[in-house]
């Protein structure tokens, strides 16, 4: 059993996902937050899920990668997936890559959750 | 000013041990005040190079290494990082922002290398990269 890697928590219909390492670099480290991730729709048919990045300082491509999966089995479930909590740099990460344009990106937890 | 420090390391196809050398580069970087932007691109960059070196080029093949070269000084950091892959050719890699490949869960790597860092530049059969990085005032 492998450590958990993301808290969880239910706010209404919501479930509030925040990623517990400040970096989502290591290969093995992202497949496991991966799954981990993925497990919340696949496993628990979460359909409402904000992500919050407040603890995360540095993320790599392959997370990137990861995120865009869990977009595309949140949006296939008919759920809705919201980001939120990303520190300047990491947005910048997102803005380079335009994926700023396909993620629902808000300033922080509660807007995330506003209207979800 | 300082004489510049010179290292030469070769390293398994072990990403842990990428990871070691990353670390050993950034604390280097923030002993020496880089900007806390230009160690967030270094760190950014050589993960991604790092990764591509050891998954990508030596295909994670635990008889090749992989050989990282790097010079800092008060001004800047060159890491050259080699593997013993096929190369590649770079202006092959997919355009990952345009339309079509934004969905795409990989090929952003590079891209992040050449927005964070001052120079990115592939060598050899594009077996070899040198990442640069000159300190931001």
């Amino acid at each position: 059993m492998s450590t958990r890697r993301l808290d969880i928590e239910e706010v209404g219909d919501v479930t509030v996902a925040k990623f517990v390492d400040k970096k989502i670099l290591d290969e093995t480290n992202i497949q496991i937050i991966g799954n981990q991730m993925f497990g919340l729709v696949d496993e628990d048919g979460r359909k409402k899920i904000v992500l919050d990045f407040s603890n995360v300082e540095y993320l790599s491509s392959a997370a990137l990668g990861k995120l865009i999966t869990m977009d595309k089995k949140v949006k296939a479930a008919k759920g809705k997936l919201r980001l939120c909590s990303i520190r300047p740099e990491i947005y910048e990460v997102f803005e380079i890559t335009r994926l700023n344009k396909i993620f629902d990106i808000k300033t922080n937890q509660e807007q995330a959750l506003e209207g979800l | 000013m300082p004489k510049p420090e010179q290292f030469d390391v070769v390293i398994p196809s072990d990403t842990a041990k990428g990871q070691e050398v990353q670390e050993r580069i950034v604390s280097r970087l923030e002993q020496l005040d880089f900007p806390p932007r230009d160690v967030f691109g270094v760190r950014l960059a050589l993960e991604e190079a790092l990764v591509n070196a050891i998954k990508h080029g030596n295909g994670m093949d635990p008889s090749k290494s992989v050989r990282i070269q790097w010079r800092i000084d008060a001004e800047s950091v060159c890491v050259e990082i080699e593997d013993e892959g096929p190369g590649f050719i770079p202006e092959e890699v997919p355009d990952p922002t345009a339309e079509e490949n934004l969905e795409r869960p990989c090929g952003r790597g590079i891209m992040l290398m050449k927005s964070f860092m001052s120079r990115v530049e592939y060598s050899g059969r594009g077996n070899r990269v040198l990442l640069e990085k000159r300190r931001n005032s």
